[in-house]
């Protein structure tokens, strides 16, 4: 069971050949097998799961259920434990929320479960706050990736990455500040999309950089991501920056022919610092899409070598702003045999956070000061201007824009945990979507010694539908996102 | 006390205003006073992971409402920001407020101190929301927390620096918040802190065109309190200067119980409050049609409403100014003269003596008045039909007040109706008479001044209901017959 797709899991529970129960059944069985192993459950929701699945049992004999009316009902999911979920723990992979059991459901939580009657398994590790590219800030321990449990799944949405590789849950969600839905799609072989900002509900999303987090769905394939997210999307009152404007059709426009869709290759991200394995594979994709009736030309993302410093005057000054709540006073993490206020601020916040977080509210504060708001934030502001300037003409020209997701296949435990700086650069390509507030997708193309290879594909405004069309038409004509690592199949 | 020869001081107040709204500036929370706390806190109020505000639109319809009725400029985009600081009863470890675009800026109010009139620029008032409260006491050496304040809708109103004493800011303050309850933004309540003002204060040599160095002085919660702070920091400031000190910029806190203010921080232990745009809130757009639709529903505010009551009712300036004072008692003013019919002279010497007498000494206001407008006016109408006299009248408005019911009711159950029968005050007359010939005799024989004794005992022997105009007359009749 877990290796068919969301629809033929949805075709299955309406023909009776399976009910929700054995779905669910099944796949808490596996996580209860394999998950030792990879780490990506903080928490596995294992009697909350057969309750809903039953639920949606009594509603799909009904006769309810089908990709019109109620795509997911009776499908479990896993979500990243970013979004708050009544009356389970969650922790956004932070030991500063270790105690925090949310009294209320995110909107993507309310929709995807309460609404649509998809079954929740559990809550998925990150990094901690998703400040992270390879899940190993988690105050969880790292997440290990299903291809080489030696090397990382990607961050900061790993554990969501690694729990739908290795099988372990059909789907799960993820949120992507600046790469985390796609770069640990990329590292694990599946497909992820960051949807346009404001597609998405934020509410009840734990903030990172609220003017860049956008949630977002990583699958088995793009047709997997189209049946989730089209539940997920949608104008919500409850959060200020979402877009009242209609969802397209996205699983109805899956099977639309690509012919004559115009690609466009960033020089830029085909420059040095792509590594020479990837760089085929990504090749190679290219001229399967020309087979199916695409025209490429190289365009110009002139700006492109600023993302990585704006993105990290912006977001950390966002995240310093955002984590100004976690204080020890109401809930979370409270310093024991405090004196003083000012200690409990202290010691609560630093016993709470992990090293990276603190490095970033530390970066935050700074650009943020008097005296520095000009030079830093305010200018990252203008940079962030051009270079969303590059892709609106970009988009003059070409229908989506193509280019790697990461530099280099999944690296090892370890590699860059000493090292920010290297650690910061793996969002390279992944960043200006986020600073953009466009739609970017990551799909598998191939592998590199064992290990898969991401290719991006970057749209318009509101363009979901043509990355999850165009994706879709690949993987009908390649098989690389259907295999399953060995050790768990 | 004024300000020493010599000396000027310069002052401008910034004036925390609580919006009236049902709800919170960016949640659905209630904002009521005085529940038990805690009990208005939501997600959005606690702050917990993953909320987000949607701003209050009413609480945005009554800032552009401030700013019209002060000829402010109404901005097209406003953009909330994020003040940062830590303090236990403020649930984000920042505020929501306005930085670099403030809803409303470049404003007025016209100011009355003696005969002058004085013209005070309002620099601008931005939206915010309010923190909570930290509760010290009963928590055995803990600080405890409520939350129900915090996330109430504030507008910050600041002036220019355009006041030089202590009695013109009072001035201002007094016209800021009939204003603001005028408008229905806010409740005007000081005690309860729905109206709350910062004063700042420096002192400079007279002549000095070069502003001295100010201070900040907080949270002083009446207009008397503002008042003394503003004098008592007046007078310290200019003893440090004239002993060859220096003012210090720095917040202060003025004491009640002393009258003195008190250094709270220095501005080198100031706050970096590391402003800059909430992502979380769009900027604000308010186009034109949004602004004169807000326009159409401004109250015709105390001045012009002033300058009508002189004009309509033909009253003096003092009694329309005490009339328009308040808004509900304007209101419940021109209710008695419509609903009574009777002279507008009469019906503004019975609303601001007689009746705002009674509501003072009862401790109650317009809202909770045992009289209504209405029961007032049936009253003044048994006036004008000559039904009852206006010394009765007062004996009817006690019994009102002492709710024995309507005025028809009482007059009735008390028997109170004026004799205006000639014959019976008549015989009344001849009564008195017959009872003091002595006093007769010596009226006719010139004393004057026993006239006021005869009408006082017709009156007696009426129970003072003869009409006073026919015992007079017939009085004099019968006595110089």
């Amino acid at each position: 069971m877990h290796t068919l797709s969301i629809r033929q899991l949805s075709e299955g529970l309406r023909a009776r050949k399976f009910s929700a129960r054995e779905l669910t059944q099944h796949f808490l069985k596996r996580i209860e097998q394999h998950d030792k192993k990879l780490n990506s459950f903080i928490t596995v929701t294992a009697e909350r799961a057969l309750t809903q699945a039953d639920a949606a049992d009594a509603r799909l004999a009904k006769g309810e259920g089908g990709p019109l009316t109620a795509p997911l009902l009776g499908i479990p999911l896993a979500q990243k434990d970013i979004f708050c979920t009544r009356g389970v723990k969650t922790s956004c992979g932070s030991k500063m929320l270790d105690t925090f059991v949310a009294p209320y459901d995110a909107t993507v939580v309310r929709r995807l479960h309460r609404d649509a009657g998809a079954v929740l398994l559990g809550k998925c590790n990150m990094d901690e706050f998703a400040m992270g590219s390879s899940s190993e800030t988690s105050g969880y321990g790292p997440v290990k990736n299903p291809w080489d449990l030696t090397r990382v799944p990607g961050g900061s949405s790993g554990g969501s990455a690694a729990c739908v590789a290795a099988g372990l849950a059909p789907a799960a969600t993820a949120t992507d500040t600046g790469g985390s839905v796609r770069q640990p799609a990329a590292l694990t072989g599946l497909t992820g999309i960051k949807p346009t900002y404001g597609r998405v509900s934020r509410y009840g999303m734990v903030a990172f950089a609220s003017s860049l987090d956008q949630a977002g769905v990583i699958a088995r394939s793009a047709e997997d991501a189209a049946w989730v997210l089209q539940v997920m999307a949608g104008f919500d009152p409850l959060d200020s920056t979402s877009v009242d404007r209609p969802v397209d059709n996205w699983i109805g426009s899956l099977d639309r022919p690509i012919e004559g869709l115009k690609i466009g290759l960033p020089k830029e991200y085909f420059a040095e610092g792509l590594a020479a394995g990837p760089r085929r594979c990504i090749e190679a994709a290219v001229a399967e899409l020309k087979k199916l009736g695409a025209t490429v030309r190289e365009i110009s993302l002139p700006h492109s070598p600023l993302s990585v410093p704006t993105y990290y005057v912006v977001a950390p000054a966002e995240a310093s702003s955002n984590l100004a709540r976690y204080d020890g006073v109401r809930y979370g993490h409270r310093a024991a045999d405090v004196q003083t206020l000012e200690e409990l601020y202290k010691r609560s916040r630093g016993e709470g956070f992990g090293a990276e977080v603190q490095r970033r509210i530390m970066m935050g504060t700074y650009v943020l000061s008097h005296g520095y708001y000009d030079a830093y934030y305010l200018k990252a502001q203008k940079v962030r201007k051009l270079i969303y300037e590059d892709f609106r003409r970009a988009f003059e020209t070409v229908d989506v824009v193509l280019g790697p997701t990461a530099t280099d296949v999944a690296f090892k435990l370890g590699a860059k945990t000493d090292d920010p700086v290297a650690m910061y650069l793996n969002d390279i390509y992944t960043i200006a979507a986020n600073l953009a507030g466009i739609p970017a997708l990551s799909l598998p193309c191939g592998f590199v010694e064992g290990l898969p290879v991401g290719l991006q594909l970057m749209g318009n405004f509101f363009d979901e539908g043509r990355l999850l069309n165009v994706a879709h038409q690949y993987q009908r004509v390649t098989d690389w996102h259907a295999r399953l690592p060995g050790a768990f199949t | 006390m004024s300000v020493p020869a010599g000396w000027e001081a310069v002052i401008g107040l910034e004036v925390h205003c609580q919006l009236l709204t049902q709800s919170k500036i960016f949640s659905g929370a209630a904002t009521a006073y005085g529940a038990a706390p805690n009990t208005q806190a939501d997600a959005v109020t606690l702050g917990l992971p993953g909320v987000l505000p949607v701003l209050n639109a009413a609480a945005l319809e009554m800032a552009v409402k401030f700013g019209l009725a002060i000829d402010a400029q109404i901005a097209e985009r406003c953009v909330f920001a994020r003040k940062h600081y830590f303090y236990p009863d403020l649930p984000k470890g920042y505020q929501i407020s306005q930085y670099e675009q403030p809803i409303v800026s470049k404003g007025h109010l016209d100011i009355e101190v003696g005969e002058k009139v004085q013209r005070i620029g309002i620099t601008r008032a931005h939206m915010e929301e309010d923190a909570g409260k930290s509760l010290h006491e009963n928590f055995s050496g803990q600080t405890g927390i409520d939350l129900n304040r915090a996330g109430t809708p504030l507008i910050e109103i600041v002036s220019e620096p355009d006041l030089r004493n202590a009695q013109e800011a009072v001035a201002y303050l007094k016209k800021l918040h009939q204003l603001v309850v005028y408008l229905a933004i806010c409740d005007g309540n000081m005690q309860e802190g729905s109206f709350r003002c910062d004063a700042n204060v420096s002192v400079r040599r007279a002549g000095e065109s070069k502003f001295g160095t100010r201070t900040e002085t907080k949270n002083v919660n009446s207009f008397r309190y503002v008042e003394k702070a503003i004098e008592y920091e007046i007078q310290r400031q200019i003893g440090v200067l004239e002993s060859g000190g220096k003012i210090v910029q720095e917040t202060r806190l003025f004491n009640p119980d002393t009258g003195e203010t008190r250094a709270m921080r220095s501005k080198e232990e100031a706050m970096d409050y590391r402003y800059f745009p909430d992502p979380d809130l769009l900027p604000v757009v308010v186009t034109k049609a949004d602004v004169e639709r807000i326009r159409a529903t401004l109250p015709e505010l105390p001045e012009a409403r002033k300058a009508r009551f002189e004009s309509q009712y033909g009253l003096p300036a003092y009694d329309a100014g005490v009339l328009t004072g308040e808004r509900a008692l304007a209101d419940y003013y021109e209710s008695v003269v419509k609903a009574s019919g009777a002279d507008p002279k009469l019906c503004a010497n019975w609303v601001s003596t007689d009746l705002l007498g009674a509501l003072n000494k009862l401790g109650r206001d317009m809202a909770t008045s045992p009289v209504s407008a209405e029961a007032l006016a049936g009253m003044l109408r048994r006036i004008a039909d000559k039904t009852i006299s206006g010394k009765i009248a007062k004996e009817v408005f006690e019994a009102m007040l002492a709710g024995e019911g309507g005025a028809d009711e009482i007059i009735k159950a008390k028997g109170l109706v004026q004799i205006t029968d000639e014959g019976a005050i008549l015989r009344a007359i001849d009564e008195v008479m017959a009872r003091s010939p002595d006093n007769v005799a010596a009226y006719r024989a010139g004393k004057d001044k026993l006239f006021g004794f005869f009408v006082g005992q017709v009156m007696k022997a009426t129970q003072g209901k003869a009409n006073p105009e026919a015992v007079n007359r017939l009085l004099k009749q019968k006595l110089t017959a």
